[in-house]
């Protein structure tokens, strides 16, 4: 069962042009207090593509997610063993700065939350504290790049100014990866990042993931079927807090090797 | 239960207008309960404001003072403008110059302190008495109340003509009618009063009396002010009376300083002005020259202390409160003393600080300074557990975002979350501050009661504040008291209520940019 994800792993590079490993998880185990959450993950995510996570509420594809990144750190109580690989290093280790992690690995969280600041003060915030430009026309071209690669710059060019609440939810969600962008992660980390929005505000994310993935590594939690297939190479299903199958998208969603996955899928249970 | 019960229809019927009869009677509860709130809070404002509004109006004495004899002591100006106050006074009453009784009903008009002010204009300008200068003294509280309350009720009516005027023996006299009727009809109306005893001042040639009787078809009068009219017969003067709404002997006011009154305002010598003097003196032993102004600054100062100390300390505090520190049995424990602290009577504060400041610490008493550190303490809690509500309240997406752009925790905390709970905190600061202002019984404690008479001018000068103020002047004795305290009470409130609006104002802008 945990290898799962290693066996599976001869997936098809038809057409992909999918890059290397990016991400190697060993052993993961994340505890809230006493309760855990997920239990001996081990799974390798590659670069330049799209990872799906999908699984039913509450079965730690979320948990998962913010291990990469760190972010579980915030909560209190939560404990993440296990060996995250990141480019070679250990980024699980206590020694790793998560400040540092995080300016190579962007969030997208499930609602879309903009600072209550400009859209540009958005944007040029994750620059400005990591210190990217050195003169506000270096930070004003940083602005312009981010907002056209979340093919934002056209609708928001004329009023950099606005509050980034005022915008619609999609283009929220939209400004919301602008803003991750901006910093230059080398991963993308979206969690349910369309369950706020409506299905044209969807269909606009899901063509800019697909653009996207051509420069990074996007890790993507869904709870739309729909919307796994469309956009992700591979897919990971979990349920209970483990990792029950992991492999190309279109063998998980035509020919999945367990009959939980079958079983979920077919939307005979979650 | 078991008899056949009606439809299940008219079942349902009956419930829903029980629901609808309950759901009317709650909203009258609530609608009476806000009534009976209001009703109170009108009432007690407007008894407040109407025995107030007298206060911030006082009748001045006009005298134009010509080179005073000033001594080049300055302890003995006062003495020396009294004098020269006095001199004006007798001036404008010649024909009492010799009558020591009537001098001393005179110069009872006004106070002796009533000349401060100008002492302080004269010590500040050596050259103020170069030219006659017209001044302005402080009418006795007395007289003043006199003017402002009773004085309306005067009725004045026509009694007749004059004949003859003799005087019987010093200082009364005798008038005849003029006319056939031997004042007759004036006898039916004063039988008629409904009071048997009133005062009556009759006028008669600009001349004041008080009517003693009418007998003989001649009335009696005992004369008080003005110049006298030539004894002899006077061929039909108008005679005219005033009839007082009370009995000499039961006011504060004689009837001869009510004559003095009436001939100083008829030559424009007394007039009524807005009562400066409530915000630019300090306290005083007499109701008509004390003023606000040390409490008012000393009050400031206070605040002043108040604000530096508690409310950095407090959003500190609860910055770290809430956002650094780790859930533990010993934060638990502060968070239950804050909650704890916030309830405890403030007169305990009061204790606190004349222990740890006056005594331990050795600062002097009475000051802005510890009045200010105390009433920190006081509002410290209050600072503190709104601060802490304002940053619950900053949606946790908003720190997330910022941790997941790669902020450090405290980045994301002064950069985001802080500036987001900005105007939850400053309301709690400034109700906290309001709360602050309006407190008195700790202040006492640490001696902020004093008799104040000159304005602080730093937080380490003697001071009190506004409510304690109230405190002093509601124990007053002179009547006069009572509308200052008013005036007082409605000064404090105003500025507890700019202070509440600006508080909601700031809410408001804040909100509307989220």
């Amino acid at each position: 069962m945990a290898d799962t994800s290693t066996s599976s792993s001869g997936f098809s590079p038809a057409g992909f042009g999918i890059g290397g490993a990016k991400i190697e998880c060993r052993g993961i185990n994340v505890r809230y207090h006493d309760k855990v959450a997920i239990e001996d993950i081990s799974i390798k995510i590659q670069d330049k593509s799209v990872t799906a996570l999908i699984g039913p509420s509450g079965c730690g594809k979320s948990t998962f997610l913010r291990c990469l990144n760190r972010m579980n750190d915030t909560i209190e109580g939560a404990v993440v063993d296990g060996e995250i690989i990141m480019d070679g290093e250990n980024i699980n280790s206590p020694d790793l700065d998560p400040v540092t992690l995080r300016s190579k690995v962007g969030m997208v969280f499930q609602k879309p939350n903009p600072f209550p600041k400009s859209v540009y003060d958005n944007i040029a915030y994750g620059p400005r504290i990591h210190g990217l430009a050195g003169s506000k026309a270096e930070l004003d071209q940083i602005v312009e790049v981010s907002l056209q690669k979340a093919g934002l710059w056209d609708e928001v060019k004329d009023r950099l100014s606005a509050i980034g609440t005022s915008l619609s939810g999609g283009q929220q969600q939209r400004l919301c990866i602008a803003r991750a962008i901006a910093i230059s992660p080398e991963i993308i980390l979206m969690d349910e990042p369309c369950s706020a929005l409506d299905p044209i505000a969807t269909a606009r994310i899901e063509e800019l993931i697909d653009d996207l993935r051509l420069r990074y590594c996007i890790i993507i939690v869904t709870h739309s079927m729909q919307q796994a297939a469309r956009v992700s190479q591979r897919t990971a299903f979990f349920n209970m807090g483990e990792l029950v199958e992991f492999g190309d998208t279109e063998m998980i969603f035509t020919n999945p090797a367990q009959q939980r996955t079958q079983d979920y899928i077919t939307g005979r249970f979650g | 239960m078991t008899e056949p019960g009606p439809s299940p229809e008219a079942f349902a019927e009956r419930r829903l207008k029980r629901r609808h009869a309950a759901e009317r009677r709650f909203k009258l509860y609530g609608q009476l309960a806000i009534g009976i709130a209001i009703g109170f809070l009108a009432i007690l404002l407007f008894s407040i404001a109407s025995k107030s509004v007298s206060a911030f109006s006082r009748h001045m004495l006009v005298l134009t003072i010509d080179q005073p004899d000033l001594s080049t002591r300055s302890d003995l100006a006062v003495t020396d403008l009294n004098l020269a106050v006095r001199d004006e006074l007798v001036e404008a009453f010649p024909e009492i110059a010799n009558d020591r009784t009537a001098r001393i009903d005179l110069f009872g008009l006004t106070t002796r302190l009533a000349v401060l002010p100008l002492t302080k204009s004269a010590a500040e300008d050596p050259d103020l008495f170069q030219a006659p200068i017209e001044a302005r003294f402080a009418v006795s509280d007395d007289l003043d109340l006199y003017l402002k309350n009773e004085f309306r009720t005067h009725r004045t009516v026509e009694v007749g003509r004059a004949g003859r005027l003799s005087d019987t023996r010093s200082g009364t006299f005798r008038v005849t009618d003029a006319g056939p009727d031997g004042f007759e009809t004036f006898q039916r109306f004063v039988d008629d009063q409904s009071e048997p005893r009133t005062d009556i001042l009759i006028s008669l040639e600009g001349a004041w009396f008080e009517l003693g009787a009418i007998s003989g078809a001649a009335l009696e009068l005992e004369h008080l002010a003005g110049t006298l009219p030539p004894l002899g017969e006077l061929g039909g003067a108008q005679i005219d009376a005033v009839v007082l709404p009370s009995v000499g002997e039961n006011r504060k006011v004689s009837n001869r300083q009510i004559a003095y009154t009436m001939l100083l305002k008829q030559r424009g010598m007394i007039e009524k002005r807005f009562n400066q003097t409530l915000f630019t003196n300090s306290d005083s032993t007499y109701p008509e020259l004390a003023g606000t102004a040390a409490a008012l600054i000393g009050s400031l100062f206070t605040m002043l202390i108040t604000a530096l100390f508690a409310i950095p300390v407090g959003i500190f505090a609860a910055v770290y409160l809430e956002e650094f520190a780790k859930k533990s049995i010993i934060t638990n424990i502060i968070e239950v003393n804050i909650n704890n602290l916030a309830a405890v009577p403030s007169i305990i504060f009061g204790l606190l600080g004349a222990a740890v400041f006056l005594n331990t610490l050795g600062l002097p008493r009475s000051v802005p300074l510890v009045g200010g550190l105390v009433l920190g303490l006081l509002v410290l809690p209050t600072i503190i557990i709104a601060s802490r509500a304002a940053l619950q309240s900053v949606p946790p997406s908003v720190r997330d975002a910022a941790l997941g752009l790669g902020a450090s925790h405290s980045q994301a905390v002064f950069h985001h979350v802080l500036p987001l709970a900005a105007p939850g905190i400053l309301t709690g600061a400034i109700i906290a501050m309001a709360r602050a202002l309006g407190e008195t019984a700790p202040l006492l404690l640490i001696g902020m009661v004093a008799f104040i008479s000159e304005v602080p001018r730093a937080p380490n000068d003697e001071a009190t504040v506004l409510p304690v103020l109230i405190y002093k002047w509601f124990s007053g004795a002179e009547r006069a008291w009572e509308p200052m305290t008013a005036a007082v009470i409605i000064i404090l409130l105003t500025i507890l209520v700019a202070m509440n609006l600006v508080a909601v104002l700031l809410r408001r802008r804040f909100e509307r940019r989220l």
